[in-house]
């Protein structure tokens, strides 16, 4: 009987903007950020009692708040975005390359085995261009097997990726176990403690600036490289359109391949600095995830390395800031997870605002006479 | 009078272009209305607010002097109106009577026989000829048409609006959908058809409302108006419809294609026994229902499809060689010195990168060249430039991405691109597909001065007309066959027509006596 309830014109419909002034999106993504950062505050003054504004002042403390700690942020940012600029140049070739994580440990696998087994063989200087070379060829080669079967048959990337993660893993803890020190202590701690070869060198007294150069210095490359190379040209021509790709007679294959080489090389290369620069170490979970977090600090800059050094720091500010609120305020670890999962959740959801516009219903003086017309019984 | 359908003040705006601008339209039962447009002025638009796809910004829809509000496809059925898109919606693997009744709740039982007698019922209402048990990958695109159109009625539409439905069709086959339109005009239902084709408009609507660029220009009656009025109402502007065609001029073997065959990846013949000649200057157009096996004779000679048998020779004009281009790749192809352009069917998918912009694209063909690493921008920039000017390209620079310009332009770059090698052979497949008018002679002047410089050019055409008014000798395609070569100065367009399906045509007797 209430079908006539149904003629009305809808609540809202959705627009397509027509691209918006480059300003104009940076506001929509700080107010998405400043909304975010107001509903975390709601939610976590909801469930613990606790000023936000005292949270929020000891996620800045937990991040920046003193030298030390600015140092492991710069640390921990220089990682994660020497993995995300690994993944970048397989993504703009449409190459879902999730087994960043995999590509790194087996990377820094190599390096550890090289401090373990090398030492004392090999001389001294020679320890650490040996690691470097290695990890890279590891990753290289774990970041190249799927390639080879993506171009040659077409397999399922993203599965095949995945699944090199977990050998990679097992690999290691299969070693792990066996190098263990002590015996059956099922780690192998501190390699070179004493003799410190292997170790990557103080600079200006700083143990990871080194680091931090060196990926400063890989994001320039890779810039440049995806930019304004014959190689980043292809790479994205294969990206856009494979059929593109062939019609003007790029070698597909060619490129997959050799993309996926230079993808798990620079993994391999994230790998090494983990192990050389900080850890000394190595266990199944030396990358600690970041080789999917990488895949988001990618994409949040759609795939700009110079962007990627903004959304790395966005993403580990969160993280140490996160965890600081955790131990600080005495609360459970998994909330500094809500409140990060919140905000990404925003920064994500502002690109919706940036590509539309959503229009609501206008008031309209007809609709009175709408309602009179529609009295009719409307047939099915 | 109410009318079926009323349309007051219809706008409807995607981003900053305007695709409907205040339309305003009406079609009674028992009538036929053409809406006339260039691509792009806005009459899929218009119909998809019909049918509930898009929702207009503004404006108000009466159905029988009602005005209702139409928010999906569902509401649309509600008001008896049905939409048949120019690309069909059928599940290839179940019958017509099955595709026919899929998704219909309302039946209670589902009885594939009452359907099927249902069917074969409005088939015979209206003269279609369809066996309502025959699959979909089996049937022909008329076929495939024919169940579209009846799906509609098997709902109950009586307000029909159908995309294009010519535009897949051969002349024959049209006449037969002309011929079931006017018996459903005779029966009382309200139909609207979608062309861009004068003639038809003038042989089969009642009226014809034209649009220009979003906006309604006007309606007329069919009785009372001729190709020129509409034409220039459609534009905006008187336009001369002549192409300058001249002879060939010393005609010399340039490309030989020999006993050509080649496979689909599922194993079946797209190209059977081809052989050809193409000449420098002249144009050889070549003419057949879509998917007859035009685009994979083009990607041979590309270099782009593997040939199962069959050569093709290029006779190279500078050092009088003949060169066999069988199965080489795209790179070898120039490396031998065969300045070869193709604009291919499918523009932005293959012939460009829409993300890219238009100095970019440029460098598709040329980015190697330099023995750095880096690429060379500079020279493409002119070219683009160069391109821009001469061809009359509308975009806000050369570094908008080509996504972002209308069809007609897209193709200016990418002809202008293929045209700047200044080849030996051009191919063209569709080249004026979903061009406006004005654009579309640029394209046939473009593709005349190249004839004139020696080129020897390929044109894939759908339009038998400008077929038949540009080219020096039209080869007929069908089924992957050569159905026969015509001079386009003394053959008619029947004529080629019968040639189009003249393989489909054995084919099925086949397939009886099989059966």
């Amino acid at each position: 009987m209430k079908m006539h309830e149904k003629v009305r014109e809808p609540l809202f419909h959705i627009i397509k903007r027509d691209g918006l002034v480059w300003w104009k999106s940076w506001l929509i993504r700080i107010a998405a950020v400043a909304a975010a950062l107001l509903f975390s505050g709601v939610i976590s003054y909801a469930i613990t009692g606790e000023n936000p504004m005292d949270i929020y002042l000891t996620m800045i403390d937990g991040a920046v708040g003193s030298t030390h700690r600015v140092w492991n942020l710069l640390q921990a940012m220089a990682m994660l975005l020497c993995v995300s600029l690994a993944v970048t140049p397989a993504f703009k070739m449409r190459f879902w390359n999730i087994g960043a994580e995999g590509q790194a440990l087996i990377g820094g696998f190599a390096a550890a085995a090289c401090m373990l087994k090398l030492t004392g063989v090999i001389p001294d200087a020679l320890m650490i261009p040996t690691m470097l070379l290695l990890s890279i060829v590891a990753g290289a080669i774990w970041g190249v097997i799927p390639a080879f079967f993506k171009a040659n048959w077409g397999t399922n990337e993203t599965l095949f990726t995945l699944m090199m993660n977990y050998i990679a893993m097992q690999i290691v803890s299969y070693f792990v176990s066996i190098w263990a020190v002590p015996r059956g202590s099922g780690q192998i701690g501190m390699i070179n403690g004493s003799s410190n070869i292997g170790w990557l060198p103080r600079l200006f007294g700083q143990k990871y600036l080194v680091s931090i150069l060196v990926v400063l210095l890989l994001t320039v490359l890779v810039y440049i490289y995806l930019k304004y190379s014959k190689h980043g040209y292809e790479i994205s021509v294969v990206g856009e359109s494979e059929n593109t790709a062939r019609y003007i007679g790029i070698n597909v294959k060619k490129v997959i391949i050799r993309t996926m080489l230079i993808s798990g090389a620079l993994c391999g290369v994230a790998g090494f600095l983990l192990v050389a620069g900080s850890d000394h170490s190595i266990t199944s979970d030396t990358i600690g995830g970041r080789g999917f977090t990488a895949i988001m600090v990618s994409w949040l800059a759609k795939f700009n390395p110079l962007t990627m050094i903004l959304t790395s720091f966005i993403l580990v500010f969160m993280e140490k800031g996160a965890g600081e609120v955790a131990t600080d305020l005495g609360l459970n670890h998994a909330f500094s997870d809500i409140i990060t999962g919140i905000i990404i959740f925003f920064i994500i959801g502002s690109e919706f605002f940036i590509h539309y516009q959503i229009k609501f219903r206008e008031k309209e003086k007809a609709s009175i006479d709408q309602d009179d017309k529609t009295e009719k019984e409307v047939k099915a | 009078m109410n009318y079926a359908i009323e349309l007051k003040g219809i706008t409807k705006t995607f981003g900053s272009v305007v695709a409907n601008d205040n339309v305003n339209l009406t079609v009674a039962r028992g009538e036929i209305l053409s809406i006339l447009g260039e691509n792009g002025s806005g009459k899929t638009t218009l119909m998809n607010m019909i049918a509930g796809i898009y929702f207009p910004d503004h404006g108000q829809i009466f159905i029988d002097g009602e005005e209702v509000v139409i928010r999906s496809p569902k509401d649309a059925f509600q008001y008896k109106i049905g939409m048949i898109h120019q690309h069909f919606k059928l599940v290839d693997v179940f019958t017509a009577t099955e595709n026919i009744i899929l998704g219909l709740k309302d039946q209670g039982k589902y009885n594939l026989k009452k359907a099927a007698a249902r069917v074969k019922e409005i088939s015979e209402q209206y003269g279609f000829e369809i066996d309502p048990t025959k699959k979909i990958y089996e049937m022909s695109v008329s076929e495939k048409q024919t169940v579209e159109i009846i799906k509609v009625l098997y709902r109950g539409a009586d307000i029909l609006i159908l995309d294009e439905p010519t535009a897949v069709l051969t002349p024959q086959e049209t006449q037969k959908l002309f011929a079931v339109l006017r018996k459903m005009r005779d029966s009382g239902k309200a139909i609207i058809i979608i062309t861009h084709k004068l003639h038809e408009v003038l042989s089969l609507s009642d009226r014809v409302s034209v649009l220009c660029k979003g906006k309604y220009v006007g309606t007329v009656n069919t009785a009372e108006t001729n190709e020129m009025a509409l034409t220039e109402m459609m534009v905006g502007k008187k336009v001369t419809l002549n192409i300058d065609r001249s002879a060939p001029k010393d005609p010399q073997k340039r490309l030989e294609v020999k006993d050509v065959t080649c496979l689909n990846r599922e194993g079946v013949k797209m190209l059977d026994d081809v052989s050809f000649t193409a000449y420098s200057g002249e144009i050889l157009g070549i003419a057949g229902i879509a998917g007859s096996g035009q685009r994979e004779l083009l990607e041979s000679i590309a270099g782009l499809q593997k040939l199962s048998e069959g050569d093709i020779y290029y006779h190279n004009p500078k050092t009088g060689e003949v060169d066999d281009l069988r199965n080489k790749t795209p790179m070898q192809i120039r490396d031998l010195g065969v300045r070869l352009s193709f604009v291919p069917e499918d523009r932005l998918g293959m012939g460009l990168v829409g993300n890219m912009d238009i100095i970019d694209n440029m460098m598709l063909r040329s980015y190697q060249r330099g023995k750095t690493m880096f690429l060379e921008r500079k020279k493409p920039k002119n070219l683009a430039e160069d391109i821009i000017k001469q061809l009359e390209v509308v975009t806000p620079s050369a570094h908008t991405p080509v996504r972002r310009l209308s069809g007609g332009n897209v193709q200016k770059v990418l002809v202008g691109r293929e045209i700047a090698s200044s080849p030996t052979v051009l191919m063209a497949a569709y080249p004026v597909r979903g061009l406006d008018i004005n654009s579309s002679y640029t394209i046939y002047n473009l593709l005349n001065q190249q004839k004139e410089k020696g080129v020897a050019v390929i044109f894939v055409g759908e339009d038998l007309d400008v077929l038949l008014e540009l080219c020096d000798r039209i080869l007929v395609i069908g089924s992957g066959h050569i159905t026969g070569v015509v001079d386009a100065r003394s053959a008619t367009k029947e004529e080629i027509g019968l040639l189009m399906t003249k393989t489909t045509a054995v084919k099925e007797e086949n397939e009886n006596e099989n059966a």
